[in-house]
C-alpha cells in the first residue's frame, strides 16, 4: 500500500505521546483534534479511487474529531478556568513509559495476526491498537472530566484505523463509528459536562465519588 | 411488517413530546404499549418476514426478547402516569418522549438481522437511558449517569471495534462482504480463527460491559441505585435482556465458525464470576435499590452460564431471561414504592415495610423469594433447568459452584429484605404521605402473576418457541 499512509500513522502515534505527556489541558485537547484531523485525510489515501461515501466520511471526521469536538471542550475549559491537568493518578513519565510499551506490544501483536495481501507491511493495525490503549491509558488515569473525554476520543481514533482495512468491503460500520463520535460528543460533552459544572463548579471527577459499596 | 414495531413508539415518542399538556402527557406511554404488544401479536399470528436479506425480522430468538420486553414495558407503562402524579413539580416531556424512544430503539436491537445496525441500535438505547437516569436532577443521579455514560461508550466503542474484527475475519474468508448475520452464518466455516477469537472476546467485553457482566458492571449500582424505580425496572429486564441477544447473535456466528468451545468456556467462566462477585457484594448491602443492582450482576451472570453450559441450559437462559426480566419489574417497582414512603432507601430508615405499605411491602417479598429461585415461581423452573444442564453435561464443578453461590446470595438478600419488610415502622416512614394505590400496585401485581404462573405451567406455545430459539442457536451449517 502507499507510503504516505504509514507517515500519517506515525504522526497518529507521536500524538499519543505527546497527549499523555501534558500537563496543560489546551495542548491536550489540540493533540486529539490535531490527530482527529490527520485521521480525516486517511480514507482518502487508504481507498483506491475516489468515491462520495469515502468523501463524505472523510468531511464529517474532519468536522467532527477535528473541529467541532474540541472547540467544545476548549469552551468548556474556559469557562470553567482550568489549564492543567493536577495529579493524574499515574505521573506523566510513567505514563509515557506504558505508552511506549503499549505501542511495542501492539506491533508485536499485531504481527502474529493474518492480514489480506493488500494491508500487509502496513502500520494500520499497529498504529490502531497503540492509539486504542493510550487512549484508554489518558481515559483511566485522569482526574479531569474533559481529560477522560479527550481519552475516549482517542481511543475511538484507534478504531478508526482499524476501520480504514474495511472501508471498501463494508463501509457501514466506519461510518456508524463516525456517528458514535457525534452522538457521544453531544451528549457527553454538550450535556453532562454542562451539568456537572453547573452542579459542582468544576469539573474533576474526584467530586463525582459519593457513590461507592 | 417488522419495522412497525420500531415507527410506532417512535411516532408515539414524538406525540409525546408535542402535547403540551403534564397530565394528558404520561397517558400516550401506556397508550403506545397496548399497541405495540398488540402489534407484536399480530405479527406473530401473520407475517413473519421471510426471505434473504431482511435487515429485521422478527425470528425466534426477537420473539422471546422483544416479548419479554414488550410485555415489561406494558406492565412499567401503566405505571408511569401514577408515577410521574407525585413528581407534578418536574417536566415530564423528556421523560416520556425518551421512555418510547427506548421502546423504539429495544424493537430496532431485537430484530435487526445486521451486525452493524445491531450495533447501532445498541448505540442508542445507551444513550437514550442517559436523561432517564438523570430525571432527579441531583448530584447523586449526575454522578451515576457520568460513570454510565462513560462506562457504557467505552463498551460500546469495544464492542464496534469488536464488530470491526468480525468483519475483518469474515473479509479475510473471501466471499461476499455483507454484515447480515445470516451471510455470517453461511461463511462463518473460511472465516479467520484469530480475528474471529479476538472478535468474539472483544464483543464478549462490550456486550457485556451494557448487560452489566462482572467485573464490567462498576455502573450497575450507581445507575440502578438513582435511577426511579421504573427506570431501574426498564434497565434490569430491558437492556440487559437485549445486550444478551447481541451477545447471542454473535455466539450463533463462532459458534457456526466451530470455535463454540472456546466461546462456551469464556461464557461458563464469566457467568460465575459475575455470580460470584454478586454473592459477594449483596451480603450486608444496605441499600435496597443497590442490592437489586447486585442482583442483577447474578441474573446476567446465570443467562451466560446457561448458554456457556450448552444444551438444555440453553433453552434454561432463555426462559430465564423472561422470568428475570419479569420478576426485575416486581422488585424494582415496588422497591420504588417502598423509597417514597420512606424517603429513603436504606434499611436504616425502612423497616416494617408490609405494616407501612401491605401490598408494595408484601410485592417485594414475593419479588425477593422468585428472584432468589424459590418454587412455584418462574426463575425456580429456568435455574432449575441450567443447574440440569451442569450437572447432567458434565460440569459438576461448576454446577455445584452455581448451587452454592445461589444458597449465598439467597441468605445475603434475605438479611436486606427480610429488614426491611418486617418489624414495626420506624418514625421516617410517618414523614411522608405515600400510600399505596391501584395505579402504582396494579402493574406489580400482574407481573407477579405471571412469574407465578410462569413457575406453575409452561404454555406449549413459549415451550416450542424457546426450543425453536435454542436450535437454532445451536446449529451448525
Amino acid at each position: 500500500m502507499t507510503h504516505p499512509v504509514d507517515i500519517l500513522l506515525v504522526v497518529v502515534i507521536l500524538l499519543n505521546f505527546l497527549v499523555l505527556g501534558t500537563p496543560s489541558l489546551r495542548m491536550t485537547i489540540r493533540g486529539a483534534a490535531l490527530q482527529g484531523a490527520v485521521l480525516a485525510v486517511l480514507p482518502l489515501l487508504v481507498h483506491r479511487g475516489f468515491g462520495w461515501r469515502v468523501a463524505a466520511i472523510a468531511i464529517a471526521t474532519m468536522g467532527i474529531k477535528g473541529i467541532l469536538i474540541p472547540g467544545l471542550l476548549e469552551k468548556a475549559m474556559r469557562d470553567i478556568h482550568i489549564r492543567h491537568e493536577v495529579e493524574p493518578y499515574v505521573g506523566f513519565v510513567p505514563s509515557l513509559f506504558l505508552c511506549a510499551v503499549g505501542t511495542g506490544l501492539a506491533i508485536l501483536f499485531a504481527g502474529n495476526l493474518p492480514l489480506a495481501p493488500e494491508h500487509v507491511g502496513t502500520l494500520i493495525v499497529p498504529a490502531s491498537l497503540a492509539t486504542l490503549l493510550s487512549g484508554f491509558l489518558v481515559l483511566t488515569t485522569r482526574r479531569k472530566a474533559i481529560s477522560q473525554v479527550v481519552g475516549y476520543l482517542i481511543l475511538e481514533n484507534g478504531i478508526f484505523i482499524f476501520g480504514q482495512l474495511l472501508i471498501e468491503a463494508m463501509p457501514f460500520l466506519v461510518e456508524a463509528g463516525v456517528l458514535l463520535d457525534l452522538f457521544v460528543g453531544i451528549f457527553i460533552m454538550g450535556i453532562v459536562i454542562n451539568h456537572i459544572r453547573q452542579e459542582f463548579s468544576s469539573l474533576d471527577t474526584d467530586l463525582l465519588s459519593e457513590l461507592k459499596d | 411488517m417488522e419495522i412497525g414495531l420500531v415507527l410506532l413508539p417512535l411516532a408515539a415518542a414524538i406525540v409525546a413530546a408535542v402535547v403540551p399538556s403534564q397530565r394528558v402527557r404520561p397517558l400516550v406511554v401506556p397508550v403506545a404499549a397496548c399497541l405495540h404488544l398488540a402489534f407484536f401479536a399480530a405479527i406473530l399470528a401473520g407475517g413473519v418476514s421471510s426471505g434473504r436479506g431482511v435487515w429485521l425480522r422478527l425470528d425466534p430468538l426477537a420473539t422471546v426478547i422483544l416479548g419479554t420486553v414488550s410485555v415489561l414495558f406494558l406492565l412499567i407503562a401503566f405505571y408511569v402516569p401514577g408515577y410521574l402524579e407525585l413528581r407534578p413539580e418536574r417536566d415530564n416531556r423528556i421523560f416520556c418522549a425518551v421512555l418510547l424512544f427506548f421502546l423504539a430503539m429495544t424493537s430496532l436491537l431485537a430484530l435487526a438481522q445486521h451486525l452493524g445496525l445491531l450495533w447501532v441500535a445498541m448505540e442508542a438505547t445507551t444513550l437514550a437511558t442517559a436523561p432517564l437516569l438523570y430525571f432527579n436532577r441531583t448530584a447523586r443521579s449526575l454522578e451515576a449517569t457520568w460513570k454510565y455514560l462513560m462506562i457504557g461508550s467505552v463498551g460500546i466503542a469495544i464492542a464496534l471495534l469488536g464488530s470491526l474484527f468480525l468483519a475483518y475475519s469474515a473479509y479475510l474468508g473471501g466471499g461476499e462482504p455483507s454484515l447480515l448475520f445470516e451471510d455470517l452464518l453461511a461463511g462463518a466455516g473460511s472465516f479467520s480463527r484469530p480475528w474471529l477469537r479476538a472478535a468474539f472476546v472483544l464483543l464478549l467485553v462490550g456486550y457485556g460491559t451494557k448487560m452489566g457482566l462482572a467485573p464490567l458492571h462498576t455502573w450497575k449500582p450507581d445507575a440502578y441505585g438513582e435511577a426511579p424505580g421504573l427506570v431501574g425496572a426498564l434497565l434490569a429486564g430491558g437492556m440487559t435482556n437485549c445486550a444478551f441477544l447481541a451477545l447471542l447473535r454473535v455466539y450463533r456466528v463462532v459458534n457456526a465458525a466451530g470455535e463454540g468451545a472456546f466461546a462456551r468456556e469464556l461464557l461458563v467462566f464469566m457467568g460465575l464470576a459475575s455470580i460470584g462477585l454478586a454473592a459477594v457484594f449483596v451480603v450486608r448491602q444496605r441499600d435496597i435499590k443497590r442490592m437489586l443492582a447486585y442482583s442483577s450482576v447474578e441474573h446476567v451472570g446465570i443467562l451466560i452460564l446457561g448458554i456457556g453450559l450448552g444444551g438444555v441450559g440453553v433453552f434454561g437462559a432463555l426462559l430465564h431471561a423472561i422470568n428475570n426480566g419479569l420478576t426485575k419489574g416486581i422488585l424494582f417497582l415496588s422497591a420504588g414504592n417502598i423509597q417514597r414512603a420512606y424517603g429513603s432507601k436504606s434499611t436504616d430508615e425502612i423497616s416494617g415495610a408490609i405494616s407501612r405499605l401491605p401490598i408494595s411491602g408484601s410485592l417485594f417479598l414475593v419479588g425477593f423469594f422468585a428472584i432468589t429461585g424459590s418454587p412455584p415461581f418462574g426463575p425456580f423452573v429456568s435455574e432449575f433447568t441450567i443447574v440440569n444442564a451442569a450437572i447432567g453435561g458434565g460440569h459438576p464443578v461448576a454446577g455445584t459452584l452455581f448451587l452454592v453461590l445461589l444458597g449465598i446470595i439467597f441468605i445475603g438478600m434475605g438479611s436486606t429484605v427480610l429488614s426491611a419488610v418486617q418489624g414495626r415502622p420506624g418514625t421516617a416512614s410517618a414523614g411522608t404521605p405515600y400510600k399505596d394505590d391501584l395505579a402504582r400496585t396494579a402493574p406489580i401485581l400482574v407481573a407477579a402473576a405471571l412469574v407465578l404462573f410462569l413457575g406453575l405451567y409452561l404454555p406449549a406455545p413459549l415451550v416450542s418457541l424457546l426450543e425453536r430459539a435454542s436450535a437454532g442457536l445451536e446449529a451448525l451449517p
